[in-house]
């Protein structure tokens, strides 16, 4: 190899000691950068983790007998892995924000924990330090450490969206069962589809995004036998500029509307002039010419439920996947909106509204798949 | 042919970050600077400027605002590895830190994590109805016009047929030599930086003011990260690395195409997603073998 090779390499170079000061401010920079990055973070960053002795953790007892007549405050913590911003956690956050405003508890939180062992850390300091009553978060990416903690301090309500399954004494878990409206919705898409193609972008196969994209397309089918419901992932939580290129791509490939799992998507179906239907919060207000509906889901009721057991001195470790169904008002289609271009036809609102009454009278129940939907759902090629 | 035409407006649609990205990159490395900062610069663009549109109300204000942050930035990156001789790698990863997080607070502390804002984005030029079937690859954002048609050109002129940009080369290539023959080899530097960090600004502003007319995190999603291979892709050539821009997003305007035709399902979605990065390390390995690095490329410069 030539001299040229050896001059583009500076870690060969010792530092001079002129250098020490300007790489030491770099490093600094750098540090500065990172704390910045930590954003909103409540806890101090303590770098000792102090090991954590169960039987001291026994101070205010969360399902305690001390539960007096009139409803004291309870302390709840948020631990979310993301950032806020990100639509799940987002969900989850909004919920105990709103009960912080209506003066019923005390709550702090922690985002943008990340996946790469902060969240146990996290989760002890604020179980030593806070000693909240409950701790909401999302376990996902970080199931074992989430457990590992809980099993620790079981004076704490742990509650925690996650894959698995509730553990004693402590540790329950709740999901985004919103695969009933999602089944609505695509109800609704075949009956609005005139090119026969829907697209559908989502963020990851895994069984959340799974079973909401399969339930839509299942609605579809069940509506429109020749619909072809074209499905693409973009591996990433937060890549609208990509989402939307997926989407664009459906829309050439003749979709004529189109379900957003991710952000982004919405704004291919402005530009294109299509119909879109959002996910995880009503989204109308991004486009109200464009979003018919919106496949939404509502911690309120967990929420609710569990402030209520641990109150009561009542709270056990349970799955909480039912308070995020339609049936107790944790999933719903927001209102179809007759606005958007070329309308939506009074008897196609109607048929959805009488599948959405079966539902909730629980006389007709939506199937679970999470097994991965194709690029195509037509066969052959 | 309607798939062609498709696959050809995406391909612009998509080169566009890249290429303001590409070029500015281009600038500060011909320099003898590798601005590292790229990624963090393209994502405070891409913030302040929506950040400053939606304030405003006003699109050109947004621009402007995703211009001046990124002329900042560059002169950051100047005043750390041109002033201060700091190592370039970590200047530059310390910079893109930097920035995320500072786009990021500054968005909790507007938006306080609550609904998602969007503003009204800037509109697809409509093209001339004599194209017929291929007016739909010229309906682009007026932005894409002016990377492909008025930004390339315009670096590429300024880089080869200006004073200034030979003495922006003779920098990069031999500092003594251009001190000697008396170019202020910090001022050059600086100014490339900062050309280079406002075209990165303005790459950034493309996906808030024009594709999509709001902010999320992670916006750029390591878009500015192709770029810098981009640079090493074209040999530090503005056409070259524009050529690979394109290329790049053809491929990755293509797979999103492959992936939802029928019988595509049994291939992995991974696989087709991967697709652009291999095609662009298989290229740079077939081409770039014998790839000339700027003389002074990581070097700060001293007097001695």
């Amino acid at each position: 190899m030539s001299d040229r090779c050896r001059s583009i390499d500076p870690d060969t170079e010792t530092l001079t000691p002129r250098l020490r000061l300007p790489v030491a401010f770099a490093t600094l920079v750098m540090a500065l950068a990172l704390a910045a990055c930590q954003g909103a973070a409540t806890t101090p960053a303590a770098t000792s983790a102090t090991p954590p002795a169960p039987e001291a953790s026994a101070a205010p007892s969360a399902g305690g007998s001390s539960a007096s007549p009139e409803a004291r405050k309870l302390k709840v913590f948020g631990a979310f892995a993301t950032a806020i911003e990100e639509p799940w956690d987002g969900v989850i956050h909004a919920a105990l924000q709103a009960e912080k405003d209506a003066g019923r508890i005390d709550y702090q939180f922690t985002d943008s924990i990340g996946y790469s062992g902060d969240m146990e850390r996290v989760l002890r300091e604020v179980a030593e330090k806070d000693q909240p009553d409950v701790i909401f978060g999302d376990a996902f990416g970080n199931e074992e450490a989430v457990r590992r903690v809980a099993a620790e301090y079981p004076a704490i309500a742990f509650v925690f969206g996650s894959g698995g399954g509730p553990a004693d004494p402590n540790f329950s878990v709740f999901d985004n069962w919103i695969h009933e409206p999602a089944y609505l919705a695509g109800v609704l898409a075949g009956g609005l589809t005139k090119s026969n193609v829907i697209g559908a972008v989502g963020g990851y196969p895994v069984p959340e995004v799974n079973r909401i994209v399969n339930a839509f397309t299942k609605g579809a089918q069940d509506v429109n036998p020749k619909v072809d419901v074209k499905v693409t992932f973009i591996s990433s939580w937060f890549d609208p500029a990509a989402a939307k290129e997926a989407a664009l791509a459906q829309v050439g490939a003749g979709a004529d509307i189109l379900f957003a799992e991710r952000f982004g998507v919405i704004e291919a179906a402005v530009e294109k002039n299509v119909l879109a239907i959002g996910n995880m919060s009503d989204q109308k207000n991004l486009a109200p010419k464009n979003v018919v509906t919106s496949v939404t889901w509502n911690m309120d009721p967990t929420v609710k439920y569990v402030l209520d057991q641990v109150l009561a001195g009542a709270y056990t470790a349970q799955d909480l996947k039912d308070f995020s169904m339609v049936a107790k008002g944790g999933a719903a289609l927001s209102e179809i909106n007759k606005d958007v271009v070329g309308g939506v036809p009074q008897d196609l609102i109607d048929k959805v509204m009488a599948r959405e009454a079966e539902i909730k009278a629980g006389t007709f129940r939506v199937d679970i798949n999470e097994a991965q939907p194709a690029g195509s759902t037509v066969k052959g090629g | 042919m309607t798939f062609l035409v498709d696959l050809l407006a995406a391909t612009l649609r998509n080169a566009t970050p890249l290429v303001y990205g590409t070029v500015g990159e281009t600038y500060a490395e011909r320099s003898g600077v590798l601005n590292l900062g790229i990624e963090g610069t393209m994502y405070a663009g891409a913030f302040f400027g929506f950040a400053a549109a939606y304030a405003s109300g006003s699109l050109l204000v947004g621009l402007g605002a995703a211009l001046a942050v990124g002329l900042l930035a560059g002169a950051l990156m100047g005043l750390l590895t041109v002033t201060l001789g700091a190592n370039q790698h970590v200047s530059g990863i310390g910079l893109t830190i930097g920035l995320v997080g500072l786009s990021e607070f500054v968005n909790r502390l507007l938006f306080r994590g609550g609904e998602l804002q969007r503003i009204e984005p800037f509109p697809l030029v409509e093209p001339p109805a004599f194209l017929g079937p291929l007016a739909p690859i010229f309906s682009q954002y007026a932005l894409t016009y002016l990377a492909f048609l008025v930004l390339v050109p315009l670096a590429w002129w300024i880089l080869r047929g200006t004073s200034f940009g030979l003495e922006l080369r003779a920098v990069g290539e031999n500092p003594e030599a251009a001190d000697a023959a008396g170019i202020s080899v910090a001022r050059t530097r600086y100014l490339a930086l900062m050309f280079g960090g406002a075209l990165m600004g303005l790459g950034g502003a493309v996906f808030t003011l024009a594709s999509l007319g709001s902010f999320t995190l992670d916006i750029i999603a390591g878009r500015g990260w192709v770029c810098i291979a981009l640079v090493i892709f074209g040999r530090w050539r503005i056409g070259r690395g524009v050529i690979g821009a394109l290329l790049f997003s053809a491929v990755y305007s293509l797979q999103l195409r492959l992936r939802i035709l029928p019988g595509w399902g049994d291939v992995p979605f991974e696989l087709l997603l991967a697709l652009p990065y291999l095609v662009v390390i298989l290229a740079l390995a077939i081409s770039g073998r014998n790839v000339a690095y700027p003389g002074a490329y990581l070097k700060p410069y001293r007097r001695t």
